[in-house]
């Protein structure tokens, strides 16, 4: 198969051309692009450990418009306690009957499909932030956008209920569904989005979801994005971001989903005194694939940005991280750190870690490292020594290399939601994960 | 409860126990002292079941049981206990869910009900008093950024909460000031018992003070070369090690 038919092959699928409608200069040139740009090889560098033969050979097609089963969909997506406002996706198409009303929302949010938003709102932030580093697939998926999102938070406004984006996947035909979210956030605003992917058992979905933010001057919002599809999934996806002066952006990325996982983050400094936070945790097994790949634009001086990735690796899964620190001639005083920690638990396994730092400017403070590790024998003849099993020890400590970052989270209701989904993934048997799981001392 | 014969034992493939006896009845506090070297932490570990620590003769029985066929937690759960030279530190598992997994494992075993969290935190809280460890050490990631002295202090703590039948510490002692000592002597003499054994491996004499042992002998090369009662202690302080049979300067 020859890249040019590859491309053809999903554009006769997903009938491309079609859309239009949010804007069309834009997805006139991303639908030139996609048609344009070659398709990634080994040899292709931001590819080069990630095989996208399965989305090259996947012969995707457009997600039925029919309504689809929702009946028991709400028990696979709600979070206890989390109070959201609710925008349910089944299949790339949105569900008004699972969804918050988007006529009663808080003051000062606004949401709004993205095909009724004003013309000033398309032309002005539609891929203004990820069209400059987009992706084969990011242009694929700006081409492709006909359904998604603007949220927009007003001036000073403090939203307090979480904004819950769910995408479901259910089909198991090998659709496409295309998700796409501009995040909008105005001067000493504050909001949380929690972006959730998951589906039902048997679905084969290939989800390309981008997802912009533009955080306003003094403006804070957090961020959780949870990739939670079965195994027999496929996800492409982006966060970009344009952090003003003086906002903040706290990103937390779970990564536990689809057998093939590639995202791109790009955060980038608009303005002085930005700060950004970006966490997150992947932990593939059997023979799942994930990708992270990060990019922290240090464009303006006195931004401070700090990441921490940390990834388990088990059975014959693959991890790909792959971090940069970019600081701009005019960067001065940066402060940005990037940690990545990776735990194989198996042979087999394997991960691909790539630190990058490159700095033009000559006043900044940057620090950056990877490492790659097997579960400590002394740890693991610690705990044995005191009674506790082999089998049990694993889960305790797999658990504890990352537990820091989910207790750092800022939402009791997620820190709860993902404890015992993350421990189930480490204890096969229940049993295992009892003393991470049950409360004591209110801990 | 424990009777060692003719053990030998070798780490990375270098013979470090060469024939050692040593036999232990329930209440007695056995002391090992000795020189750099000579294998004393290496036969905590043995006996703890430490993987690499290959035994190539003699035997261990334990309570009647044969101690080397058990696993390293099988041994904890019978009743033997280590408190670590260096304790392992393991951020990211909190102290207290450590301990609870722990002792629910050694109740399990010992047919006993399962602690409620209630009780146990009760139980815990308890430990750590009667260690002078305070109470915020239990929600720390397990020995993370403890101080040396914590570390110890934890560990007796560990022990007190497990209420094992052996307990062997090894150089428990060192690096603490005297207060801290006094406190370790305490935890265990609270614990000492007609049923509850206690092997006390040290460098110095001065722990010995405050934890009288029954007997104290004297580990060199890979074997227990000597043997006595309190007194030999401070002869070995007063002497060196130089003066026995086989021992190293």
């Amino acid at each position: 198969m020859t890249a040019v038919s590859k491309h053809t092959a999903i554009e006769q699928g997903l009938a491309l051309a079609t859309a239009t409608s949010i804007n069309e200069a834009e997805q006139t040139r991303a639908r030139e692009a996609w048609s344009q740009r070659q398709w990634p090889t080994r040899k292709t560098e931001a590819w080069k450990y990630t095989p996208v033969k399965a989305i090259a050979d996947g012969n995707f097609i457009a997600a039925a418009t029919a309504l689809p089963n929702t009946e028991g969909l709400a028990a696979i997506y709600s979070i206890d306690q989390l109070n959201a406002l609710d925008l349910v996706f089944v299949d790339g198409q949105f569900q008004t009957g699972l969804s918050a009303d988007l006529n009663t929302l808080p003051t000062g949010l606004v949401i709004t499909p993205l095909a009724d938003a004003s013309e000033e709102v398309r032309s002005k932030y539609f891929n203004k932030a990820a069209g400059e580093h987009a992706t084969l697939f990011g242009e694929l998926n700006t081409a492709a956008t006909v359904e998604g999102f603007v949220v927009e938070v007003a001036k000073n406004a403090d939203i307090q209920q979480p904004v819950h984006i769910v995408n479901v996947s259910t089909q198991a035909n090998a659709c496409m569904a295309t998700a796409r979210v501009l995040w909008i956030q105005e001067l000493g605003s504050r909001a949380t989005l929690v972006e959730h992917f998951t589906s039902r058992e048997g679905a084969t979905v290939l989800t390309n979801s981008i997802t912009e933010f533009f955080v306003g001057e003094n403006a804070q919002c957090n961020h959780y994005r949870l990739h939670l599809e079965s195994e027999e999934n496929l996800h492409v996806g982006g966060v970009y971001s344009h952090v003003q002066k003086n906002a903040r952006l706290n990103s937390f990325y779970l990564a536990m989903g689809a057998n093939l996982q590639r995202v791109d983050v790009v955060t980038q400094f608009e303005g002085e005194g930005g700060e950004a936070v970006n966490n997150g945790v992947y932990l593939p097994r059997h023979n799942q694939l994930t990708d992270f790949h990060t990019c922290i634009e240090h464009k303006v001086p006195h931004c401070n940005s700090n990441e921490i990735f940390r990834g388990i690796i088990g059975d014959s899964a693959r991890a790909v991280f792959n971090g940069r620190i970019h600081i701009h001639k005019d960067a001065q005083k940066t402060l940005a750190e990037l940690s990545n920690k990776n735990l194989l638990t198996s042979e087999k396994a394997e991960v691909n870690t790539k630190p990058e730092l490159e700095i033009y400017a000559d006043d900044v403070r940057c620090a950056h490292g990877a490492t790659i590790a097997k579960i400590d024998p002394l740890a693991m003849y610690y705990l044995r020594s005191r009674g506790i099993s082999k089998e049990e020890a694993q889960v305790i400590l797999s658990f504890g290399f990352i537990n820091e970052l989910i207790e750092q989270l800022g939402n009791e209701a997620i820190i709860t939601y993902l404890r015992p989904v993350i421990a189930g993934r480490f204890a096969k048997d229940t049993a295992l994960a009892q003393h991470l799981l049950t409360p004591i001392d209110g801990h | 409860m424990l009777k060692i014969e003719n053990l030998q034992a070798s780490v990375a493939e270098k013979t470090i126990l060469k024939g050692l006896n040593l036999t232990i009845n329930p209440g007695e506090v056995h002391a090992i002292m000795g020189p750099n070297g000579a294998g004393k932490s290496t036969l905590g570990h043995v006996l703890a079941g430490r993987d690499g620590y290959e035994v190539t003769g003699g035997s261990v029985s334990f309570e009647d049981k044969n101690l080397l066929e058990l696993e390293c937690e099988e041994r904890a759960r019978e009743g033997l206990f280590l408190a670590f030279q260096y304790p392992v530190e393991i951020p990211g598992v909190s102290n207290m869910e450590f301990l609870k997994a722990s002792v629910d494992a050694i109740r399990a075993h010992r047919k006993l009900p399962a602690l409620n969290a209630v009780d146990f935190m009760k139980k815990a809280r308890e430990a750590c008093k009667s260690v002078d460890l305070d109470q915020q050490f239990l929600k720390r990631g397990v020995n993370e950024g403890f101080s040396g002295g914590e570390k110890k202090r934890n560990e007796l703590m560990q022990m007190i909460l497990l209420e094992p039948k052996l307990a062997i510490l090894d150089e428990t002692d060192s690096g603490l000031d005297i207060d801290a000592l006094q406190v370790v002597a305490n935890g265990v003499n609270a614990l000492r018992s007609p049923d509850r054994s206690f092997i006390v491996v040290t460098h110095y004499q001065r722990l010995l003070d405050y934890i009288v042992p029954d007997f104290v002998h004297v580990l060199a090369d890979g074997k227990i070369v000597k043997s006595g009662d309190k007194s030999l202690a401070l002869e070995l302080e007063e002497k060196g090690y130089g003066w026995l049979e086989g021992g190293a300067a």
